[in-house]
C-alpha cells in the first residue's frame, strides 16, 4: 500500500522532469533540423532503421563505444592504474618532506677530472700542424678529422666571407619558415650530383642527422636488422624508432642473412601483413674502422626486398677515387642505396648532415624529419663551404690519393708492431689501436681453430655470443700513457671517447688516428715512428 | 687568455655628433655603413672619429662607399617607390645622426620615444595570458571545412587509386615492399598541407633581417612541384627569429665572423673531448656563463641537438621527467631518448603542475613505488607557437617545496626578455644560479647558430663526459658570432628597447583593432588567431600580394591545435615604428575581409593606435 503512494507521489514529483524532457527533445530537434544537412542525416537514419532494425542498435553501441575508448584515453594516464594509492592530504606532504633526490650531476671523480684537463685545447685554427694552448708548442696532428684537408682552405675562406657579406651569419628560422636559403638548395644539388643521387636533404648537424632519419621511416611494428657495431648516433635512431629491432654479427653478412631468414620464418609464421623492413649498417664504421662489404650487402638487400639505410659519416669524402665514398669505391650506383647518410661535417669540413635517396623519400623527410624541421637551417656560408669542399675533391682526385699514401704509410710502420691489433681497413682513413692482449686472441683464434658451427648470436640482443671480455678501465689508462708520451714527443693522437653506460655494448678502448691528406708522407711516417716507439715503450713496460 | 674577437670592446668615446636626448645611444655606434647619399657627410665625419680613437681598423674599411655594400641593398634594386617606407626610412635621418646600418636588414629609428624596457614589477602576481575563445559559428565553420577537405581527400585518393594508380604506388605496397609512407599516413599531408604548401618553405636569398629577399616560385601541378620563376620579391620580414637584429652582414657581430673566418678558419674538425677543441670555445664558453650568470657553460653546434643529447645525459632510468605539455619537439625528443619516465602538466599551469608533483612524489615510481632518483622539470622560458613566458616566479615557489631539479629552455627568450636581455630570470628578477639547467640557442636573438647549457661548474663538467655532442664529431664551427650585446654595450641596450617596443605596440595595436592575440604582452613572439584554415592561407597570400610584401609564418594543425590555426608574428628590433604600423594596417584591411576581428572590448581605429603608440605601449596592463 505504501509502496503505490510513494511511486505516486514520486510520479507526480517527477512529472515536471517529463515535461521539461519532452520539450527539451523538441527543441534540439529543431535545433538539429537547423543544421545545414541535417536532414539527410535523419532520412538515412530512418531508412536504414527500416530496412535492418538491428543495425540502429549496432550502430549506437558502436558509437557509445568510441566515446567511451575516446574518453579513456583520456584519463588513463591518470589514476586509472591499479597500483595507484590513495594517500591523504597529510601523508602527500611527509612524503614530498621525506623524498631527497640524487643530485643532479654526480660531481667528477679525480681521475675525470684529469681526464677532462687532458684534453688538448687547439690555440688559433685548426689543420694539420696546430699549436696546442696547453703546452704552446706545435703538434703533428692525427686527431682532428680533416681527412681531406680542406680546413684552412684559402679559397673556402674566401668564398665564405664573401656569404657572409650576402647573407649574414645565421639564417634565423627552420627551413620550413624562411630558412631555406638559395644556397641550401644549391648544395643539396651538388651532394645529390656528386653521389648520382636522386635528391638530397641538408639536416644542420650531422649527429642528429642520423636518429632523425630513422625515425622518420620506422615507426612502431616495422623491422630494423641492424650491426652490432652500428655507432652510437645510430643506436639513439634505433632507439627513437621504437621498432623491433634484430641484431646480426658485425660486419657479418652470413649472419645478416640468417638473422633475416629468422625474421622472415617468424612472420609467416604468424602471419603478419608485410611491415616497412630494414638494414641498417655502415660504410666505415666508425667503432672499429673495418668496411662493408656493398655489393654483397646490396644484392641481399634486394633478395631479400629490405630496405637499406647505410651510414657513411667516416667514409663519404674519404674513399673512392674523388672521395664520393662507399658507391665509389666499389662502383655501385648509389641510387641502390635507399637512404644515404652523410657527414658535411667530417667529408667537407662544413657543418651538418645530409641524406640521400629517392625523390619521394627526400620529399618525406621536409616535413617528417624531426630535427630538419624543428631546427634552424645551416648558416648559409656553411653551406657554400661545402659546396666548394665539394667542387674541390670533384677537380682534385689528387687529395684522395694523397690520403691513399698517407694511410699506406702510417699502416706500414704500425702493421708490424706487436703489442698492439688494429682493427681497420687498409683503406680506411681512421685507424683503431686496440690493446693487444693474450685473452682476447685466445678466445679469437680457439674460436677459429674449433671451426665447429658455431651457435649463432641472439637476434633480439646486441649482445654477442662470444662477448670478449676486457678491463675497459685498465686498457683506458695504458691507451691514455701511449697519448700522452706520443703528444710529449710532438703527435697529437686521441683516443676514441665513449659514453661508458650509454652505449648498448661497451666498446673495447682504442686510440684512433685520423689520417689527413695535408700531412706530407715524410711527416706521416715520422708520426706513425713516434706512435710506434710510444706504443712499445708503455706496452713493454706493461708486460 | 680573450679572444681577439670576443672582447674587442667597441670604442665608447662620446660622439660629438650625438643627439642632444640620446648620448650612449649614437655612442656605440662604431661602424659607419651607410647607403643614402644624403648622409655622405655623415658618414665621412663618423669615419672621421672612429680613425681618430679607435685602433681597429677593420671597422673603417668596412664603412665603406654605399656602392661596394652587398649586392642586396637598395641601390640596386630598380627604382623603387619609397611611399611605404620599405627601402629608406620615412622620416629620413638628419645629416647628424649617424646611420649604422642597412635600412632594409636594420631599420633606422631614431626616435628615442620609440623605446621600452620590458621588466616584470617586482611584488606584483603573474598574470596568466588570458585566452579569448571565437564565436562558435568560426569554430562550428572550421570543423565543417575540415570534414569537407577530409571527405573531398577521400573521394580524390578513392578515383585516383582507379584511375591513375602510377601516382599511388610508393604509397601502397609494392614488389613485396611496404610503403615508405603509406596512404593512410601521408593523408593529412596529400590532401589538406598540399592545398597550401605555397605557404610553407618559401625559398629566399640575402639576410634575413628587416626586410628579406623571397625568391618567386610557381606550381603548375597543384602544388606537387615547386619551380622557380627567376623574378624576387622583398618583404618586409616579421617572420624570423631575428630579436635583436643581428641578423645583418655589416656591423660587429659580422666584422667578428669574418675576423674569426680569417684567423680561425670554418670548423674545428672534431668531437670536443677528441681533436675539436679551440680555445674560441673556451672563450665563448665563459662569455656565455657570464652572460646568463651561471658558474659555466657548454656549447654546441644546433640548438635542436643541446636539448636532444643534453637530457638524457642528465636523466635516466629510475628518473621523472616533467614537460610542459607544449614544450619543443627537441624536449620530447631528448625525453624518448632518456628512457627516463615522462609526465606532462597543462601549459604553464601551476594548479596542474602542484598536484602532479604531489602524486608523482607520493607515488613513487611505477609498479615498484620507489622513490624517484630526482625529479626534473622542463619548461620553455618563451613558448615559441603561443608567446606565453612561463611562470618562473610560480614554479620557484614550487622548487623550493618539492625539490625537483629546473631546466629552463629560453632559446627563444635569451637575449629577447628582461631588461638586459639575460631570459626569463633577468625578467621576473630571478637569481639565475637557482635555476638548476639554463638552455638556450644562438639561431635566434643572436643571428648565428648552435646552442648552449650552462649550470653550476660541477654539473657542466660532467655534462662535457656525459653529452652525446661531446664524442660525435659535430664540429661546431669556430665563427661562432659572439653577439656584442653580450659585451652589455649601449648597442645592444638599444636593440632591446627597441624590441621590447616593438612588442608591446604590435600585440596592443592588434588588440586594439579587435584581433585575438595570445601569449605575453612583452612577448616578442606574437600569435594572431585566426582558426580557420582557409583564411590562413589566404591571410598569408594577401599579406604577400600587397603593394608593400609582408612575409608572415602561418601555423596550422598538427603544430597547433585543430581549430587554433594562427599567424605568428616574429617582432625584432630591426623593426621600425613605421614597419609595425604597416603591419597594423594591413591586419586591419585583411582583418575586415577575412572577418577576423572576434576581440570583444573596446576597439581603436588605426589612427589613433598609430597617433598614440607610445601611450598604448606604456599603458599599465
Ligand atoms: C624551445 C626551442 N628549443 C630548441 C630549439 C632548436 O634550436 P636550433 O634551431 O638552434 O636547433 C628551438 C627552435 O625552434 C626552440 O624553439
Amino acid at each position: 500500500m505504501s509502496m503505490t503512494t510513494t511511486i505516486d507521489s514520486s510520479a507526480s514529483a517527477i512529472e515536471p522532469l517529463f515535461t521539461f524532457l519532452s520539450y527539451a527533445l523538441i527543441q534540439a530537434e529543431l535545433a538539429f533540423f537547423k543544421i545545414p544537412g541535417s536532414h539527410v542525416v535523419a532520412r538515412y537514419i530512418k531508412s536504414s532503421h527500416q530496412n535492418d532494425p538491428g543495425r540502429t542498435v549496432l550502430e549506437i553501441l558502436l558509437a557509445l563505444f568510441a566515446i567511451r575508448t575516446l574518453l579513456q584515453s583520456r584519463t588513463r594516464a591518470d589514476n586509472g592504474e591499479k597500483h595507484f594509492i590513495q594517500f591523504s592530504k597529510k601523508e602527500i606532504d611527509e612524503l614530498v618532506d621525506e623524498w631527497t633526490p640524487e643530485p643532479l650531476g654526480a660531481p667528477l671523480t679525480a681521475e675525470e677530472e684529469t681526464d677532462l684537463a687532458s684534453i688538448p685545447v687547439v690555440s688559433g685554427p685548426n689543420g694539420p700542424r696546430p699549436k696546442l694552448a696547453n703546452t704552446g708548442k706545435q703538434v703533428l696532428n692525427l686527431a682532428s678529422y680533416n681527412f681531406t684537408g680542406l680546413a684552412g682552405n684559402e679559397t673556402i675562406k674566401q668564398r665564405a666571407t664573401e656569404t657572409l657579406r650576402k647573407y649574414g651569419v645565421g639564417s634565423c628560422g627552420p627551413p620550413g619558415f624562411y630558412g631555406t636559403i638559395d644556397l641550401h638548395m644549391d648544395l643539396e644539388r651538388d651532394i645529390a650530383d656528386f653521389l648520382g643521387a636522386e635528391a638530397a636533404i641538408l639536416y644542420s648537424q650531422a649527429f642528429s642527422t642520423v636518429p632523425s632519419v630513422i625515425s622518420a621511416f620506422a615507426k612502431r611494428g616495422d623491422i630494423i636488422v641492424a650491426d652490432r657495431g652500428v655507432n652510437f648516433a645510430i643506436q639513439k635512431g634505433l632507439q627513437i624508432s621504437r621498432s623491433t629491432i634484430r641484431w646480426f654479427d658485425h660486419n657479418d653478412l652470413k649472419s645478416l642473412e640468417e638473422v633475416i631468414q629468422g625474421v622472415e620464418k617468424d612472420r609467416r609464421k604468424r602471419r603478419g601483413p608485410v611491415t616497412r623492413r630494414f638494414i641498417i649498417t655502415e660504410g666505415i664504421f666508425e667503432k672499429d674502422g673495418t668496411i662493408v662489404d656493398l655489393p654483397k650487402l646490396i644484392e641481399l638487400k634486394h633478395k631479400y626486398k629490405y630496405r637499406l639505410i647505410l651510414d657513411e659519416s667516416i667514409s663519404f669524402g674519404t674513399v673512392g677515387r674523388t672521395g664520393r665514398g662507399l658507391t665509389e669505391l666499389y662502383n655501385v650506383p648509389a641510387t641502390q642505396i635507399d637512404l644515404l647518410l652523410g657527414s658535411v661535417a667530417n667529408g667537407l669540413n662544413s657543418s651538418g648532415g645530409f641524406c640521400a635517396g629517392s625523390r619521394v623519400a627526400i620529399d618525406h623527410q621536409r616535413i617528417n624529419g624531426t630535427s630538419f624541421v624543428f631546427s634552424a637551417a645551416v648558416p648559409a656560408l656553411l653551406a657554400v663551404s661545402a659546396s666548394e669542399g665539394i667542387n674541390i675533391l670533384r677537380n682534385t682526385p689528387s687529395i684522395l690519393s694523397t690520403l691513399q699514401e698517407n694511410i699506406r704509410a702510417i699502416r706500414t710502420v704500425l702493421d708490424r708492431v706487436d703489442y698492439i691489433t688494429i682493427s681497420s681497413h687498409p683503406v680506411s682513413p681512421i685507424i683503431h689501436i686496440f690493446v693487444h692482449s693474450p685473452s682476447t686472441t685466445s678466445a679469437h683464434t680457439q674460436h677459429m681453430l674449433s671451426n665447429a658451427p658455431a651457435k649463432p648470436s641472439n637476434p633480439a640482443s646486441p649482445v654477442p655470443r662470444d662477448a670478449l671480455s676486457f678491463d675497459i678501465v685498465g686498457e683506458e689508462r695504458v691507451l691514455q700513457d701511449i697519448v700522452d708520451e706520443a703528444l710529449a714527443q710532438g703527435v697529437w693522437i686521441t683516443r676514441a671517447r665513449r659514453l661508458r653506460g650509454q652505449e648498448v655494448v661497451e666498446a673495447r678502448p682504442c686510440i684512433r688516428l685520423a689520417v689527413t691528406t695535408a700531412l706530407s708522407r715524410k711527416e706521416c711516417e715520422r708520426a706513425a715512428g713516434i706512435i710506434k716507439a710510444a706504443a712499445v715503450k708503455v706496452l713493454a713496460k706493461r708486460k | 687568455m680573450p679572444s681577439p674577437i670576443a672582447l674587442t670592446s667597441p670604442p665608447r668615446q662620446e660622439s660629438i655628433f650625438k643627439k642632444k636626448r640620446s648620448p650612449s645611444y649614437l655612442a656605440a655606434m662604431r661602424s659607419a655603413q651607410s647607403y643614402l647619399i644624403a648622409l655622405s657627410e655623415a658618414d665621412a665625419r663618423a669615419r672621421v672619429r672612429d680613425s681618430a680613437s679607435t685602433t681597429s681598423t677593420t671597422v673603417l674599411s668596412l664603412s665603406s662607399s654605399p656602392t661596394t655594400s652587398s649586392e642586396d641593398t637598395v641601390l640596386n634594386d630598380t627604382p623603387y617607390d619609397n611611399s611605404d617606407g620599405l627601402a629608406y626610412p620615412i622620416t629620413p635621418p638628419t645629416s647628424e645622426q649617424v646611420v649604422s646600418a642597412d635600412h632594409l636588414q636594420f631599420g633606422f629609428c631614431a626616435n628615442e620615444r620609440y623605446r621600452y624596457t620590458s621588466a616584470h614589477k617586482a611584488g606584483t602576481k603573474f598574470k596568466d595570458a588570458h585566452e579569448q575563445d571565437p564565436p562558435y559559428y568560426i569554430l562550428l565553420t572550421t570543423y565543417l571545412g575540415y570534414l569537407f577537405l577530409i571527405c573531398v581527400g577521400h573521394l580524390r585518393d578513392f578515383f585516383g587509386k582507379r584511375f591513375h594508380p602510377t601516382f599511388y604506388r610508393h604509397l601502397l605496397p609494392f614488389d613485396g615492399y611496404a610503403p615508405l609512407n603509406s596512404d593512410f599516413d601521408s593523408f593529412y599531408t596529400r590532401r589538406l598541407k598540399a592545398r597550401i604548401d605555397d605557404c610553407f618553405s618559401a625559398p629566399v636569398t640575402g639576410v634575413p633581417g628587416r626586410t628579406i629577399m623571397l625568391l618567386d616560385r610557381e606550381s603548375k601541378d597543384y602544388n606537387n612541384t615547386f619551380s622557380l620563376t627567376g623574378t624576387t620579391t622583398r618583404g618586409l620580414n616579421i617572420s624570423s627569429y631575428n630579436y635583436l637584429g643581428f641578423a645583418q652582414a655589416q656591423g660587429g657581430c659580422a666584422d667578428a665572423v669574418e675576423e674569426g673566418l680569417r684567423r680561425f678558419g670554418i670548423s674545428t674538425c672534431g668531437a670536443r673531448l677528441e681533436g675539436g677543441t679551440s680555445e674560441l670555445h673556451v672563450t665563448a664558453e665563459a662569455l656565455v656563463a657570464r652572460f646568463v650568470g651561471h658558474e659555466d657553460a657548454l656549447i654546441s653546434s644546433m640548438g635542436f641537438a643541446t636539448n636532444s643529447t643534453i637530457i638524457p645525459a642528465l636523466v635516466s632510468k629510475g628518473c621523472l621527467l616533467i614537460s610542459d605539455e607544449l614544450n619543443h619537439a627537441s624536449i620530447r625528443y631528448g625525453a624518448r631518448l632518456s628512457s627516463a619516465n615522462v609526465r606532462m602538466f597543462k601549459h604553464n599551469n601551476m594548479e596542474s603542475l602542484e598536484s602532479l608533483l604531489r602524486e608523482v612524489i607520493s607515488q613513487g615510481q611505477p609498479k615498484t613505488h620507489r622513490p624517484w632518483k630526482k625529479i626534473l622539470l622542463v619548461v620553455e622560458g618563451l613558448y615559441s607557437m603561443e608567446g606565453t613566458l612561463v611562470n618562473l616566479p610560480g614554479i620557484m615557489e614550487l622548487k623550493k617545496k618539492y625539490k625537483f631539479y629546473l631546466f629552463v629552455d629560453e632559446a627563444h627568450s635569451i637575449g629577447a626578455i628582461g631588461p638586459n636581455g639575460r631570459g626569463v630570470a633577468d625578467y621576473f628578477g630571478v637569481n639565475p644560479r637557482s635555476i638548476d639547467i639554463l638552455m638556450g640557442t644562438f639561431t635566434k636573438s643572436f643571428g648565428a647558430a648552435g646552442g648552449y647549457v650552462a649550470g653550476s661548474k660541477a654539473l657542466i663538467s660532467r655534462l662535457r663526459l656525459r653529452g652525446h655532442g661531446s664524442v660525435h664529431p659535430s664540429q661546431l664551427p669556430t665563427w661562432m658570432d659572439l653577439p656584442p650585446s653580450l659585451r652589455d654595450g649601449s648597442e645592444g641596450r638599444m636593440r632591446l628597447q627597441r624590441l621590447a617596443f616593438n612588442a608591446r605596440y604590435l600585440s596592443r595595436g592588434l588588440a586594439k583593432l579587435g584581433f585575438i592575440t595570445y601569449g605575453h604582452t612583452d612577448s616578442p613572439i606574437v600569435p594572431l588567431l585566426i582558426f580557420n584554415t582557409g583564411k590562413m592561407c589566404v591571410f598569408h597570400r594577401m599579406m604577400r600580394a600587397r603593394k608593400t610584401p609582408i612575409v608572415v609564418v602561418v601555423v596550422a594543425y598538427p603544430a597547433t591545435p585543430l581549430v587554433l590555426s594562427r599567424v605568428r608574428f616574429c617582432v625584432s628590433a630591426a623593426h621600425t615604428k613605421d614597419d609595425i604600423d604597416t603591419v597594423l594596417g594591413a591586419c586591419d584591411e585583411i582583418g575586415d575581409v577575412l572577418d577576423l576581428k572576434h576581440l570583444p572590448g573596446e576597439r581603436w581605429p588605426l589612427e589613433r593606435i598609430m597617433d598614440n603608440a607610445t601611450e598604448l605601449v606604456n599603458m599599465e596592463d
